[in-house]
């Protein structure tokens, strides 16, 4: 059954039916250092006394805190909403009280402290009330579907962060060509994908499934290096039991950064994402091996993103291995899981030893995006040698796996010179560190580019909040412009009903003044006072004032005059 | 020789026409160059450079009765991006107009605010929201940093406070090492030049 093959015209395929597979510019073989650690079982870290969850643990719009302290939460209830269309929720990883929604040190690169939910767990890691489980996901509409993914917080757990659901529901106009299902680890010590792929294959598939349910491409590519020869035979086993259509599982070589969304593109069709662009541009989309199982717990047992797998490693670990970690957990409790530091332990990294950072305590807690915890030694990870000048060998660019210049970044980047940097198509660097490893001058290159990212994308808010405050500024000139002469207007108005001798207006004040001395009269009249019109009066008119007189007063008693 | 004054003359004619037309149909409405020069300008809106405004400021400096060092929030990038744009020499900033600080927004005391609405009125860009004898607050988002409402307060409630550095706001910093290794960024400079 091929869902896209009766209903378009036929093209050019994405991809070989032979699984001839490509090759993208440089990239690096590096030594892996997974064997140990990947030979044993995930283990469950438990639940440790308290939870640090922060609220912003993806890309994106941080979330809004639903919770005040003393709550009682429980696993799975949603503590923070999401703020925007970039923007995920945050679930309680374990039941108890919320004993404080403050700023506390989270995993990145600046040790600077974010705000966060504190959880004091209760030990019982109850579930909440969830709303039904679908029934079957095949019957829902994708929308709902989708919506599902986002209530339960699930965004790309490969390492970069980035909301599920915003990425698929970004279509291409022609529908989705390849769905890519990224089992290919980002970095060397990293095996937790590998792991999940073994020992949960059928979570993994199921979440494919859905996955491939919403998008609907006409091909999926399970990938996987050629380091995990038994996870590659579980999901191979488990696609061919299930007759899994147009469903494939394909190994891709291990070449660092294979597990790049562009690279493993470029590797499985020949194609290039264009600069700036997104895969579905081209019609693919990648998924982690991780998201999968995710959206699996999402839809089909309503359970939120509370957990994930984690590789705690470096030879700063005891008994490295990798771990089932409550969202919020804190390194240090990981590494003790572990067995603790070994005496030599140097420095804590989140993430591989490529593109992982330090953090400067290990009170900072797993978040979504947590794929390792390396604690490595001096002797494992030495301090870079002395920095030399730059001697324009040449060896980062023959590694980099964009095709970048990353020499001419180096230079504009330094110099501060960044839109000369931006037509090096900076953006399109994914800071993978293979021009650093390679440089014989010990030169810091992704730092430069990181520092000139930053610095592009400051400029650019800085100039929105300037546009903004200029259109502020004029409308409220222009406001008070019109104030000024809606007023001048009225007073001008004003002044000329007053002064001037206009007809209209003279008889209209006239006439009030008749009305008025009018009423003045009737009211005197009706209270009986004597008219003042009585001087010099004829004989005749006395006379007759006289007889009216005294026939008023035969009839009435005199009044008071 | 009358042919060619009659060709030449209605030539001219018809170009002028073509010309008069022209300067109808496609006349630019505002200075382009004042334009270009506000969108260099921070947009603070706080009159350090004695000008009631960034676009007043613009057109002081279009029309030269401005030098392009008064603005104190721009402060020496601005400077640079004004002496690029109109092919000058940058220069410092003019101290007379104040010294360049990082950008801060100002922040109401609302249990000390009587509502007396004159940092209402101070405001360039409308980020005060208040009545008459209601408590006034800063929309934060809005604010400039431009400190005008400062001096108006009769009850001295308003503070400027830098804007503090988040997760959000961080930048990478640039590696320090050009200055651990001495003459190497002189030296990586000159390859580069």
């Amino acid at each position: 059954m091929n869902p896209g093959s009766d209903t378009t015209p036929v093209r050019e395929d994405i991809i070989d039916p032979r699984d001839q597979l490509h090759r993208f510019h440089g990239g690096l073989v590096l030594p892996g250092h997974r064997e140990a650690v990947a030979s044993r079982p995930v283990q469950a870290a438990g639940i440790p006394p308290r939870l640090v969850l922060p609220l912003k643990q993806h890309i994106g719009e941080a979330a809004e805190c639903l919770v005040r302290p003393g709550d009682r939460v429980s696993k799975g209830q949603m503590i923070a909403a999401p703020r925007g269309a970039i923007s995920m929720p945050v679930h309680a990883s374990s039941s108890g009280t919320v004993i404080a929604v403050e700023a506390r040190p989270v995993p990145h690169p600046s040790g600077l402290m974010a705000p966060c939910i504190v959880i004091e767990t209760d030990g019982r890691d109850e579930w909440g009330q969830a709303s039904a489980p679908l029934a079957d996901y095949r019957e829902v509409p994708v929308g709902r579907l989708l919506e599902r993914i986002r209530e339960s917080g699930i965004v790309g757990l490969g390492g970069a962060g980035f909301p599920t659901q915003v990425k698929l529901a970004h279509r291409s106009p022609d529908g989705i060509d390849l769905l890519v299902i990224n089992g290919v680890e980002c970095e060397p010590y990293i095996c937790c994908d590998d792991r999940l792929m073994r020992e949960r294959t059928g979570e993994v598939l199921e979440g494919v499934r859905i996955l491939q349910h919403i998008l609907k491409p006409r091909h999926c590519i399970i990938a996987i290096e050629d380091h995990m020869p038994e996870a590659e035979a579980a999901m191979r086993a488990a696609v061919g039991a299930a007759a899994a259509g147009n469903l494939r599982v394909v190994r891709v070589p291990e070449i660092y950064p294979t597990g790049g969304e562009r690279q493993l593109i470029k590797v499985l069709t020949g194609r290039e994402v264009p600069s700036q662009g997104f895969p579905a541009d081209i019609g693919i989309i990648c998924q982690n091996v991780g998201t999968a199982a995710a959206v699996y717990q999402a839809v089909v047992h309503n359970r939120p993103l509370v957990s994930r797998l984690v590789t705690v490693t470096g030879a700063g670990v005891r008994e490295p291995r990798n771990l089932e970690l409550l969202l919020g957990t804190s390194f240090r409790h990981a590494v003790e899981t572990c067995g603790g530091y070994s005496s030599e332990v140097d420095r804590l990294l989140m993430g591989g030893p490529m593109m992982g950072f330090a953090v400067t305590t290990d009170e900072v807690p797993v978040i979504k995006t947590t794929n390792c915890i390396l604690a490595v030694t001096r002797e494992e990870m030495p301090p870079s040698g002395d920095l030399l000048p730059c001697i324009r060998c040449g060896k980062c660019t023959a590694v980099c796996p964009a095709d970048l210049l990353p020499q001419q970044l180096y230079w504009h980047a330094r110099s501060g010179n960044l839109d000369a940097a931006q037509d090096y198509n900076l953006f399109d660097c994914i800071e993978c560190g293979c021009c650093a490893t390679v440089c014989p001058s010990h030169i810091p290159l992704v730092q430069y580019y990181r520092h000139a990212k930053a610095e592009i994308w400051t400029q650019e808010k800085q100039k929105k909040a300037a546009d903004i405050a200029r259109r502020r500024h004029e409308a409220r000139i222009a406001r008070l412009e019109r104030v000024r002469q809606e007023r001048s207007g009225r007073l001008a108005e004003r002044k000329k009903s007053l002064s001037g001798p206009a007809d209209q207006a003279t008889d209209a004040k006239q006439a009030v003044i008749q009305a008025a001395l009018e009423r003045v009269r009737k009211k005197k009249e009706e209270a009986g006072q004597a008219p003042k019109n009585m001087d010099n009066l004829t004989p005749e008119q006395e006379r007759l004032i006289r007889e009216i007189d005294a026939r008023r007063s035969q009839k009435d008693p005199p009044t008071e005059h | 020789m009358l042919t060619a004054l009659l060709t030449l003359g209605i030539l001219a004619a018809l170009i002028g026409l073509i010309l008069g037309y022209a300067a109808i149909r496609f006349r630019v409405e505002s200075d382009p160059i004042v334009d270009q020069i506000d969108a260099l300008l921070p947009q603070t809106q706080c009159g350090q450079c004695t000008f009631p405004g960034c676009r007043p400021y613009a057109e002081a400096i279009a029309a030269g009765e401005a030098d392009i060092n008064q603005c104190p929030p721009g402060g020496e990038s601005t400077i640079q991006a004004l002496a690029d744009l109109l092919g000058r020499d940058p220069k410092p900033l003019n101290p007379e107009h104040g010294a360049h600080a990082e950008k801060s927004v100002a922040i109401i005391h609302e249990e000390l605010c009587i509502g007396c609405t004159l940092c209402i009125q101070a405001c360039p860009v409308d980020a005060i929201l208040g009545a008459p004898k209601q408590m006034h607050t800063v929309i934060a988002a809005e604010c400039t940093g431009c400190k005008l409402c400062v001096a108006p307060c009769p009850v001295e409630c308003i503070d400027m406070v830098p804007v503090l550095q988040t997760t959000g706001n961080w930048i990478w910093p640039l590696p320090v090492v050009d200055s651990l290794v001495p003459g190497a960024g002189k030296l990586a400079g000159g390859a580069h030049g």
